[in-house]
């Protein structure tokens, strides 16, 4: 976005802010270790983090908090770095892994299993999350490539991912509007939660978003020249089409594995890269890892306030994240942009 | 472009010291769209459990006797209304889609980014589901109030030495990220039977609307509608960049405010009555603007006519499809937009 101050930082402010935002994560993971229903207080996590012993307290560290805190992190780190890559790909300050209608894929896809299962259990919710979002992801892109859009309007891969969305969220719709019970047991997953995330889970979910990360985080550069415009990418001499492809697919990947793991988690992967770009500018470069950072620290204050607010009652993270991410958001887009 | 072509792509009326121009396709293209939804409203009339020729229908509204006294009954009070309303709210959506998306420059615009649907959405369900013995008619004005207001806050939010659209759609995503957070856990906490309640208002549904609701719905756009319209030149100028249009003289930050009040006031009084109907905002200007072009003094007019015909369509197609039950408009105007829209872009690549 043209309009975003801020950009004018010399590089060893940014590696250090950087690593201000490592720490700070780190803090924070630190942080979600300790709290929940159980509290345990940071130096006991410490020593069963490195020595574990077989006392409740350790027990509940490694197989209910540990991978919890893993998910967060990956989930909000994957959706940001997907979102960051849609907004430069399409241009467009509105784009965000939901509009390559992967949720809505992933929703679809899990509402009928449900439908059909009865009453499945976590894991099948994650592949059928998973192959859902794939596939709306990939109808997505093969209707924007036959309308062109892989060449030139970028606003035509929007288009394209906002009609399968909506499409998509009409039918889940109509199927949540037939069965009362199917709507019953979705409704918490369809909020967007960490809870009851277990290593299974992550073992069957992880390897997408990573692989994911390491096929869009070098594209950083690529992606500055592409949000600059496709004329002024050709100028410079870069093909265009390849990279479209291979950003498509890592936001497919990323996307794909967060809401397989953590249900459609909105917002993170709207705001975060936005965040991104005040504090950094428009360098690509520089706005992935900033962005990775900051959605995982995102999704991680939104899941420990998650746990915490109305113990011993969870609220979903993906409501209480846009409670606490938007006001600070509008607090940015009133301060920095300027027209 | 010689002075012959001009006038034969271009329609020119002057009065006084205004003058409007307007491409020449509009008018055969709006004496289509018009013909179509007449056609539409009579075949969707006619349509139902107790079936009525088309015929007959057209007799009964235009008041004359079919020789069955049920077929007042039925065509006047239970399907005239519904029908009525459906093309109303079809009309204001597509026109504050256009608007909107003529303001920001934005071809993802639609009245949902301002925070309207949201916001009237959060109203809605809350009201469903915290106090579901509250009586029905006030369902309206609750959805109403809650557009209204949240729109409100997006602008007041955005505003800093005026109206840059690249903040109100920031900060209307962050409102509205805000209003749909509470509309979820509404719906994570809710009594299931009030939530699927909840559920049917959000994807939007003209059944069992009558004629009190029809009746405030038209007062409302007679008002909107030329405020609209008044508006198209303005936009014109708008999408030659806000540099452009301040050095031809445009009060940017005025047109904007007027604007954005008359889009938000025609989508909040279609979603009070209908409910968050999404897409046919977005969809009904892109289809316009295939069809008449750019220019807003058409594409408005055009959009409206174009959003009540998908509307009435779909309202159709939701009572047919698995009659005796019926699917709600919202759901239609996506399964039946959606298609349409992908034909539209499919189209624009091959010209």
């Amino acid at each position: 976005m043209r309009a975003v101050a801020g950009a004018g930082k010399g590089r060893p402010q940014r590696v250090v802010g950087l690593a201000c935002a490592g720490l700070a994560v780190a803090f924070l993971l630190g942080v979600s270790l300790g709290v929940g229903s159980l509290q345990i207080p940071l130096p006991e996590v410490l020593a069963g983090l490195f020595a574990p012993t077989d006392r409740l307290n350790d027990l509940i560290l490694h197989t209910v908090r540990l991978p919890r805190m893993v998910a967060g992190l990956l989930v909000g780190a994957s959706l940001a770095v997907a979102g960051a890559i849609m907004q430069a790909l399409t241009r467009n300050p509105l784009a965000s892994p939901g509009i390559l209608g992967v949720n809505a894929g992933a929703a679809f896809a899990v509402v009928t299993a449900v439908l059909v299962l009865g009453d499945p259990p976590l894991a099948t919710y994650a592949l059928f999350a998973l192959a859902g979002a794939g596939l709306a992801g990939a109808l997505v892109y093969g209707l924007a490539a036959a309308t062109g859009a892989a060449g030139n309007s970028p606003l035509r891969l929007a288009l394209a991912g906002a009609v399968l969305a909506a499409f998509l969220g009409a039918l889940t719709t109509a199927l949540l509007l037939l069965d009362q019970n199917t709507l019953d047991q979705v409704r918490f997953w369809t909020a967007g939660s960490l809870a009851g995330r277990d290593w299974e889970l992550l073992r069957l979910t992880a390897p997408y978003m990573l692989v994911g990360l390491a096929l869009g985080l070098p594209l950083a550069r690529q992606l500055t020249t592409l949000s600059l415009g496709d004329d002024v990418a050709r100028g410079l001499g870069q093909g265009s089409a390849a990279v479209k492809l291979s950003a498509a697919a890592a936001v497919v990947l990323l996307a794909g594995g967060a809401v397989a793991l953590a249900g459609p988690i909105g917002f993170v992967g709207l705001v975060a890269p936005h965040l991104a770009r005040f504090l950094v500018g428009v360098d690509y470069r520089w706005v992935l890892p900033y962005s990775a950072l900051l959605g995982a620290a995102l999704v991680t204050v939104g899941d420990i306030g998650a746990r915490v607010a109305l113990r011993p009652q969870e609220i979903p993270v993906g409501v209480l994240m846009a409670l606490l991410g938007a006001p600070f958001f509008i607090y940015l887009a009133r301060t920095r942009v300027r027209r | 472009m010689s002075a012959s072509e001009a006038t034969r792509t271009w329609l020119v009326a002057r009065a006084g010291g205004l003058s409007v121009r307007l491409p020449r396709r509009v008018v055969p293209v709006a004496a289509v769209l018009l013909a179509l939804l007449v056609l539409a409203a009579v075949l969707s009339t006619a349509q139902g459990e107790y079936r009525i020729a088309p015929f007959d229908v057209v007799k009964t509204v235009l008041g004359l006797d079919t020789g069955d006294p049920n077929h007042a009954l039925v065509v006047r009070q239970f399907r005239l209304p519904r029908i009525v309303l459906a093309a109303l709210v079809g009309g204001a959506l597509g026109m504050s889609g256009a608007v909107l998306q003529g303001m920001t420059r934005n071809g993802l615009a639609e009245p949902g980014i301002l925070g309207i649907s949201q916001g009237a959405g959060l109203a809605a369900v809350a009201f469903l589901t915290l106090a579901p013995s509250a009586p029905g008619a006030l369902l309206q004005w609750v959805a109403l109030l809650g557009g209204l207001f949240t729109a409100a806050a997006v602008y007041l939010l955005a505003w800093k030495d005026g109206a840059s659209p690249v903040r109100l759609i920031l900060v209307g995503i962050g409102v509205s990220a805000v209003a749909t957070a509470l509309t979820t856990y509404l719906i994570v906490l809710g009594d299931i039977t009030d939530v699927q309640r909840a559920l049917l208002w959000l994807t939007g549904s003209v059944y069992g609307r009558d004629w009190e609701h029809v009746k405030s719905l038209a007062i409302w756009l007679l008002v909107l509608a030329p405020a609209a319209l008044l508006g198209a030149r303005a936009l014109n100028v708008q999408a030659l960049g806000e540099p452009a249009a301040r050095s031809l003289g445009q009060r940017v930050n005025l047109v904007r405010t007027w604007l954005v009040v008359v889009a938000v006031a025609l989508a909040c009084g279609a979603v009070a009555v209908a409910g968050a109907i999404a897409f046919v905002g977005l969809v009904a200007p892109h289809a316009a603007r295939r069809l008449v072009g750019p220019s807003h003094e058409a594409l408005l007019p055009v959009s409206a006519l174009l959003g009540a015909l998908l509307l009435l369509v779909a309202d159709l197609i939701g009572r047919t499809v698995i009659a005796p039950s019926q699917l709600p408009v919202g759901i239609v105007t996506a399964v039946v937009g959606a298609p349409y829209l992908i034909y539209l872009l499919l189209r624009e690549r091959r010209s």
